[in-house]
């Protein structure tokens, strides 16, 4: 809050837009393409040490020997003049020059063959390189395409997903209509039941006291006759029966 | 192209004092000046794919010279001959 504020209120350090170069840099075009390829042979060099363009210079006056008929001019001049002088450092350049020349000349086929070989070794490295970067960033846009493709069917995935929701809401809609249902029928069986108990409740009741009266309104004097005359029917019962074996 | 902007190979005889006139001799112009000649060469005849003995040859070459130069005056007193 605070701290930061008085930070940022600061003038900003000298480094900023000033960079310390001794040429200046980008000037040119920004090359958004690769570099040039480097030149195949480097510039013509006749003898190893006198470039071609000075054979070129001079052959329009004085045709092609005159490179040559000046070179010798010259080195009998700085002979003669002593100019160059000859002592043992000469003796050590020309045995120098001629071992150099020497292995130069064996040797530099098979040196320049093994650099090429080297060489391109690093290039196909460095394409090889190329090739694989290549070939994943396409099977990356194969991929983002069939993320692509795949997104189309969301709209069958949010159906599925709504009619799941459908179905739960179903569910338990329905489960909640049987929950009433039920408990509903339980009040009612309750009532049911009530009334069933009450009305054998009565009927117990009013039976028993039925019996209860009848038994108690037999006096004893009835129940004398009524035995008396269960046992006259006996016997006249017995006397049919005994008859009619 | 005008004096100033012409590279030394093409700059004729005549003109030579006059391009010399143009040119920057301060420390940053003499230093760029030998970066470029120094680039030139190296991009000529070095920095190719199939360069050859030319290359180091031509600068051990003109070591070579330069180093007699230098040591000129004492070699001038083995001289075979006082008259030529």
């Amino acid at each position: 809050p605070a701290a930061p504020a008085a930070l940022r209120s600061l003038p900003p350090p000298v480094a900023v837009g000033v960079l310390h170069a001794t040429r200046p840099l980008h000037t040119t075009q920004q090359h958004l393409a690769p570099l040039p390829p480097l030149p195949e042979k480097g510039g013509e060099v006749r003898h190893g040490l006198i470039p071609e363009e000075f054979f070129q210079f001079l052959y329009p006056k004085t045709g092609v020997t005159g490179p040559y008929m000046l070179g010798t001019g010259l080195l009998l001049y700085f002979l003669s003049k002593e100019i160059y002088v000859v002592n043992h450092e000469t003796v050590a350049a020309a045995c120098i020059l001629s071992v150099i020349i020497y292995g130069v000349k064996k040797y530099g086929a098979s040196v320049a063959a093994f650099a090429d070989k080297l060489n391109e070794e690093k290039v196909a490295n460095a394409l090889a390189m190329k090739n694989a970067a290549i070939k994943d960033l396409e099977t990356a846009i194969e991929e983002e395409k069939k993320e692509q493709w795949r997104l189309e069917g969301r709209s069958y995935l949010f159906d599925a997903k709504r009619n799941n929701i459908a179905m739960l809401l179903e569910t338990n809609y329905r489960e909640r209509l049987m929950m009433v249902y039920n408990e509903v029928k339980k009040r009612l069986d309750y009532q049911v039941a009530m009334q069933a108990l009450r009305r054998q409740k009565e009927q117990d009741h009013m039976i028993h006291w039925v019996e209860k009266n009848v038994v108690q309104s037999i006096t004893p004097q009835q129940q004398k006759e009524s035995i008396a005359k269960c046992i006259l029917d006996l016997k006249a019962l017995s006397k049919s029966a005994q008859a009619a074996v | 192209g005008p004096l100033s902007e012409r590279r030394l190979m093409d700059v004729r005889l005549g003109e030579l004092p006059m391009w010399l006139a143009t040119r920057d001799f301060s420390p940053q112009g003499l230093l760029g000046a030998v970066q470029k000649a120094w680039s030139s060469y190296h991009d000529k005849y070095i920095n190719v794919k199939r360069g050859g003995p030319a290359g180091i040859s031509m600068l051990l070459a003109g070591y070579c010279l330069l180093s007699y130069g230098w040591s000129y005056q004492h070699i001038k007193c083995h001289r075979w001959r006082k008259y030529h």
